[in-house]
């Protein structure tokens, strides 16, 4: 069968699978439609989990930025799993004690005011919106290539999908079809990691194998790696930081924090049957995130290795890199780069007028470099390659099997599809509950409820879906942005609410507000009002990007915590302290007993 | 009843910093501000600032977050205020 063959094959039994658990499971109730009846075992709550956080941005998108940023790239790594500590220990027991629905629900509780619990909603809608650009730009590189389309078509498509996906099941349905995505991503994601290991090392496990020797050599890959894309003028792989130490440092707390501030992760928390249950959950849920997270590593590097000698195969014989029959001729290229030059993510331009494909870094530094490439006629580097592209082309790469190269695309879609659908439930219950029932519309029937709810998600997915065909950073970048947003507005609010008795309403009101201002005003600044190309305003602060310390947007998160912290804390002293029956709701949400099954909040 | 429940935040307290702390040495210490030196001494084929920022410390996370749901069960026994 030939491969498109395959791929539908692959992709068509493993949606009737999720399709069929949602119809299975199909939400009756309100309750049932947001937290599944609270009865959810914490081993598959923790593997649901995991499906829902790792995104198309973890799936599709961060083996690809690891290979480009090296060293670096370990920000990702760290900060997606490091803010399970932080939500495992300081949030997830307390939250599910208060037992409520929602975030904004807290936040409005402890802070005695509606109009905290609006401010929450706000960052939320902010954070989670951010969120899914991230994500439709994700599935625009699967649906592109899965369905041989260019990629704004590919967005499209995957827009519909992602709707009538939602909108089917709820969280109940989601819980049970998420743990057989979690399934069918885990395997796209290390089937063939463990095929690319064998081949370039000897070793079936990629955590191993990127610390072993290419197969047949007393060379380490990585220093291999090394060599070969400092030759070719890029930054050693091994040692190169993201911009400065200080920059990868504020990076990583920006997505520890926001992780532990992200609602729809924090939502899952509310599912599980006890306080007891909400601390090991998250547990759970990181091992099954760091099976991904451990192998992409090695899957970055392997790729980045395998990409380098696809079009120049003296890296693995060890040839002259800049001898000009070592660079492959362009119309002796493989299948898989015609397969994604259809989708517009992978370009050749033919600078020298040579025919063969030249791929190097034309902007270093080193002079050496530049010197050779003169001297042997390069003129620039003549290949494109979208970074968000590799893990999924990755198996193609290293000439797998059709069926291992169905089986990624089936993950992609299957990792890109199960988050966007968890994060419109987080943005309707916001929108439809905690803003529409809560504040303007109190006699709000069920039905009405879910309908808006619907509404809602029909709203977001299409924003999303516009501002994901001009996407402010590749997948990964974009969901980064959004982490920032959690970090400096939620994460701050419920830490507050926890652990400070004293916090009044107004401070943690004046937090949220400052924390998600400045951070939001930092990212626009680079990136566009809203995201809309051009409306760029850095001239205001004297054109250079990373004005502030050299600290990209992506990571500004955590100053903006800082930020909201201070602010927090500064303005509470101009105001009363919060009632006594708030200290008291406070001590018994520090308390495990007498935690409740979470009932209806109506 | 009211010391009790001091206590035990106390105890709480003192079990978030402690993990905490390992939390904070193996990603911020090993992976980012002393990776250049650690990248000296060699893992395998790693270098091991390298592997602390790509692989160890998701190994510590994991870990991490078992230890304090055993530990957090404990105090929650030994100043009774478990659930059932």
């Amino acid at each position: 069968m030939s491969l498109q063959g395959i791929t539908y094959l692959v992709v068509g039994i493993t949606f009737a699978l999720y399709i069929g658990i949602a119809l299975w499971a199909r939400a009756g109730s309100t309750k049932e439609f947001y937290v599944a009846g609270g009865g959810v075992h914490p081993v598959l709550n923790g593997m649901a989990t995991g499906a829902d956080w790792m995104s198309a941005a973890s799936f599709i998108s961060m083996a690809g930025l690891i290979a480009n940023m090296g060293y670096g790239g370990g920000l990702f790594l760290m900060g997606w799993t490091g803010g399970y500590v932080l939500l495992a220990m300081l949030l997830a027991p307390y939250l599910r004690k208060f037992g409520k629905f929602t975030v904004p629900q807290f936040v409005g509780d402890r802070f005695y005011s509606k109009g905290a619990s609006t401010v929450a909603v706000i960052c939320l809608l902010a954070a989670s919106l951010t969120y899914i650009i991230g994500q439709m730009t994700g599935v625009g590189v699967a649906f592109s290539r899965f369905l041989g389309v260019s990629n704004s078509t590919g967005i499209f498509i995957g827009m519909g999908i992602v709707f009538m996906y939602a909108v089917f099941g709820g969280m109940k349905g989601i819980t049970y079809t998420q743990v057989a995505q979690y399934c069918v991503l885990i395997l796209a994601y290390t089937v063939p990691a463990i095929f690319i290991s064998l081949q370039l090392t000897g070793n079936p496990l990629p955590q191993l194998g990127l610390g072993s020797n290419m197969a047949g050599t007393d060379v380490a890959l990585l220093t291999k790696l090394d060599q070969v894309v400092t030759d070719l003028g890029f930054g050693k792989y091994t040692t190169m930081t993201r911009l400065s130490t200080l920059n990868m440092f504020v990076y990583t707390v920006s997505l520890m924090i926001g992780t532990a501030g992200l609602p729809h992760v924090i939502v899952r928390f509310f599912t599980v049957p006890k306080v007891k249950d909400a601390r090991s959950s998250a547990g759970w849920a990181l091992v099954f995130i760091a099976i991904l997270y451990t192998t992409a590593p090695g899957v970055a590097a392997m790729a980045r290795l395998n990409l380098h000698n696809t079009v120049n195969p003296a890296v693995m014989s060890g040839g002259d890199l800049f001898s000009a029959e070592n660079s492959i001729k362009y119309e002796d290229r493989p299948d898989w780069m015609k397969r994604w030059e259809v989708t517009g993510l992978l370009k050749f331009a033919d600078k020298n007028g040579d025919g063969r494909i030249q791929y190097y870094n034309d902007k270093t530094s080193n002079q050496a470099v530049l010197d050779k490439a003169a001297a042997a006629g390069w003129t620039g580097s003549e290949l494109s390659v979208n970074r968000d592209i590799m893990v999924l082309a990755n198996p193609e790469i290293a000439l797998l099997p059709n069926w291992v190269i169905a089986l990624v695309a089936a993950g992609g879609l299957a990792a890109a599809l199960s988050t966007a659908a968890g994060l419109l439930l987080a943005i309707s219950s916001a929108i439809s509950h905690d803003l529409l029932k809560e504040k303007f519309m109190p006699d709000l029937s069920d039905k009405g409820e879910l309908m808006a709810g619907k509404i809602a998600m029909a709203c977001s997915i299409m924003l999303a879906g516009y501002l994901g065909l001009n996407p402010p950073d590749f997948a990964a970048g974009t969901v980064a942005i959004a982490f920032g947003l959690a970090a400096s507005s939620i994460f701050p609010a419920l830490m507050l609410g926890i652990f400070s008795k004293t916090m009044n309403k107004e401070g943690a009101i004046a937090g949220m507000l400052s924390g998600l201002g400045i951070t939001m005003l930092y990212v626009f600044a680079h990136k566009g009002i809203f995201f809309i190309k051009g409306t760029s305003f850095l001239g205001l602060f004297g054109g250079e990007a990373n004005f502030f310390l050299g600290i990209e947007p992506n990571a500004f998160g955590a100053i903006g915590a800082i930020v909201n912290f201070a602010v927090a804390f500064g303005v509470k002293r101009m105001f009363p302290a919060p009632p006594e029956e708030i200290v008291h709701l406070v001590e018994s949400v520090r308390i495990p007993r007498g935690s409740k099954e979470i009932g209806g909040a109506h | 009843m009211q010391h009790d429940s001091q206590a035990y935040w106390k105890a709480t307290l003192g079990l978030i910093r402690n993990v905490l702390i390992v939390w904070f040495v193996v990603s911020y210490g090993f992976g980012i501000l002393l990776a250049p030196m650690l990248n000296n001494i060699s893992l395998g084929g790693y270098p091991l600032g390298f592997w602390f920022a790509q692989q160890g410390s998701i190994y510590v996370f994991v870990a991490l977050i078992f230890f304090y749901a055993k530990q957090m069960g404990k105090i929650d026994e030994k100043f009774d205020v478990h659930e059932d």
